[in-house]
């Protein structure tokens, strides 16, 4: 045992950068998560503050703000699922069937989105949402003669913004998963259906939509793993952190930015975080094991 | 054969719309950056600006104001970061795809449950600021999330342990090479394509990332990166348009708000690195992310 260590000591040091910085970045704060226990004093540190036991959580469940970073999360996530799966499986259908050199032109394009950062995204929605330059109110708008709308004031809008833009920026990533499972079908299945007279609309209702049918169970599977955690350059970059819009656009990973940078309410921020971490992770671990009883190789552990 | 030909056009045109969508906005956000700012605030951002200027590009270039110095920050911390990142998780991952090696469970355990709990943000901004004070300085931008990530370690793993024959390492050692010979010599060349992917996801992470420098970096704005900068002037304009009474306040800023136009000039600045390199990367980014499968 000792010569293989020894053998093997090399191969330790290379791995010694990346554990450290796991170390750090990773395990290092997870003790820190007793903060949620306790009544955060600057002065006396993570642990010498005092310890209150459950009333931090009390206090967060009493507020309405709970609930509604509860319901905002799981349901834009709820909403994600449905549609960026739709709308991936559309699109990587239309791509897999391509013969012509558009294909890679198509999906260079569609993937662009995935790639820009969520500042500048916020920058793309306001110029056309600006309520004094915005592309929407001084076009589209004045030329229906319909009255300027104060976008970043209106909540009832915003489920609907945060969907299509979410749906504009994923679709391009969601569809790769989708398209390599449809180039890994054999090809000889949709000869012999075509030479049995087989239309298009049939071969992919008939053959390609059922072989899809596991790569979006685990997809899906692991989004609802992941339901408990949110995008925050989403609901904070684009919605532009306004207060106005916090009943729709608030979730837990804003809420607990705001409680810990904004309002200095440490007690409220640290509870909500450890509520978001054990749920999410007995979540993660529930989706994994389903995924790895269909299908082990798709598992993330 | 007929219905094959209505379906391609079907599919053309669909695909059409679908690309055109995701180019609209960003057409706006250039077309509006070569508009004249009166045009702007006249009537808006438009697809067909009536008057063309290039005033907002000769702004950031001839004032040499901070728009230039955030671009230097930006460039300058994505190559140091995939530099870094590139390295230290080839090595982890190299390490965790010796079979033989004593402990090599605990290690690749150590990796995935990183991936499945964290402490969240309270705790890690507490370590890092108290525990490493990085606050306000380079580090911020650098380490915090960004240096490396279990995905990224399991992807290369997986690529290692299914790409590399283990005859080839043996063959290596049986000709009296190292660990470290064999890893520069061996592994390395025959790994470009899920290093270029690692690379590149790395890359777009440091560039579009803007949380880091939102969340450490409170003094020193000669720190920040583009996206702060651009952060931090939408953050701006929002704080003036709530309140008219904010204007008073907020004299300094107001001055400092660049114009309509500049606004959109310094955001296409942001993705042009981005649109300049993308297409010809983008086999390994695809490539990338069918490895990692559904993990993703």
């Amino acid at each position: 045992m000792k010569k293989r260590i020894r053998r093997y000591f090399p191969v330790y040091l290379m791995a010694l950068p990346g554990l450290l910085y796991l170390f750090i970045n990773n395990y290092m704060p997870l003790p820190g998560l007793v903060l949620a226990f306790k009544k955060f004093n600057a002065q006396k540190g993570i642990f010498g503050s005092d310890f209150v036991g459950w009333k931090n959580f009390k206090y967060l469940f009493a507020t309405k703000d709970a609930f509604v970073i509860t319901r905002n999360t799981i349901l834009y996530n709820l909403a994600f699922i449905v549609i960026n799966t739709i709308l991936a499986v559309f699109v990587a259908v239309l791509l897999a069937e391509m013969t012509s050199r558009m294909k890679k032109i198509y999906q260079c394009l569609i993937l662009l989105p995935y790639m820009i950062s969520m500042v500048i995204v916020s920058y793309l929605v306001f110029g056309y949402l600006s309520s004094d330059n915005g592309f929407f109110n001084h076009t589209i708008l004045s030329a229906l003669g319909k009255e300027p709308i104060n976008w970043y004031m209106e909540k009832k809008y915003w489920p609907f913004i945060l969907v299509f833009v979410n749906a504009w920026k994923v679709t391009g990533y969601n569809c790769i998963i989708y398209l390599s499972t449809i180039l890994g079908i054999d090809r000889g299945i949709y000869e012999s259906a075509a030479i049995d007279g087989c239309s298009k609309w049939k071969q992919i209702t008939k053959i390609t939509i059922p072989m899809l049918k596991p790569t979006v169970i685990m997809m899906t599977l692991l989004a609802v793993g992941r339901i408990f955690y949110s995008d925050f350059g989403l609901f904070y970059q684009v919605p532009q952190n306004q207060g106005a819009l916090f009943s729709v656009t608030n979730t837990i990973d804003t809420y607990v930015y705001r409680g810990l940078l904004e309002l200095g309410n440490m007690s409220m921020s640290s509870a909500a975080g450890l509520y978001q971490s054990v749920i999410g992770f007995i979540l993660i671990l529930g989706a994994n094991l389903l995924v790895r009883k269909l299908d082990p190789d798709s598992a993330l552990f | 054969m007929r219905s094959d030909k209505k379906f391609q056009i079907f599919s053309h045109i669909v695909l059409a719309l679908f690309s055109l969508l995701a180019l609209l906005p960003m057409i706006l956000m250039l077309v509006s950056s070569f508009t004249d700012n009166n045009e702007i605030i006249k009537s808006g951002y438009s697809y067909l600006p009536k008057k063309w200027s290039v005033y907002a590009y000769e702004y950031i270039f001839s004032t040499g104001n901070s728009v230039l110095h955030a671009y230097v920050i930006s460039v300058v911390l994505t190559v140091v970061g995939t530099c870094l990142a590139l390295s230290i998780t080839t090595l982890l991952a190299y390490a965790l795809s010796k079979k033989g090696m004593p402990g090599r469970g605990i290690l690749t355990f150590v990796v995935v449950f990183s991936m499945l709990f964290n402490g969240g943000l309270v705790p890690t901004y507490i370590i890092y600021t108290n525990v490493f004070s990085i606050k306000n300085s380079f580090l911020a931008l650098l380490i915090p999330g960004l240096l490396m990530n279990g995905f990224n370690v399991m992807l290369m793993k997986s690529y290692f342990v299914s790409s590399i024959p283990e005859e080839i390492l043996d063959a290596t050692y049986i000709d009296g090479a190292n660990e470290w010979q064999t890893f520069f010599k061996v592994v390395i060349p025959l790994s470009k394509p899920i290093l270029a992917t690692v690379a590149l996801f790395a890359g777009i992470g440091y560039w579009n990332d803007w949380m880091n420098g939102y969340i450490y970096i409170t003094k020193r704005t000669d720190l920040y990166s583009l996206q702060n900068l651009l952060n931090r002037m939408m953050q701006n304009i929002q704080y003036l348009s709530q309140s008219s009474s904010n204007i008073q306040n907020a004299n300094v800023g107001l001055s400092a708000i660049p114009m309509a136009s500049v606004r959109m000039a310094m955001a296409t600045l942001g993705i042009l690195p981005i649109v300049i390199i993308y297409p010809f990367v983008q086999n390994y980014f695809v490539k990338g992310i069918t490895l990692g499968g559904v993990k993703g």
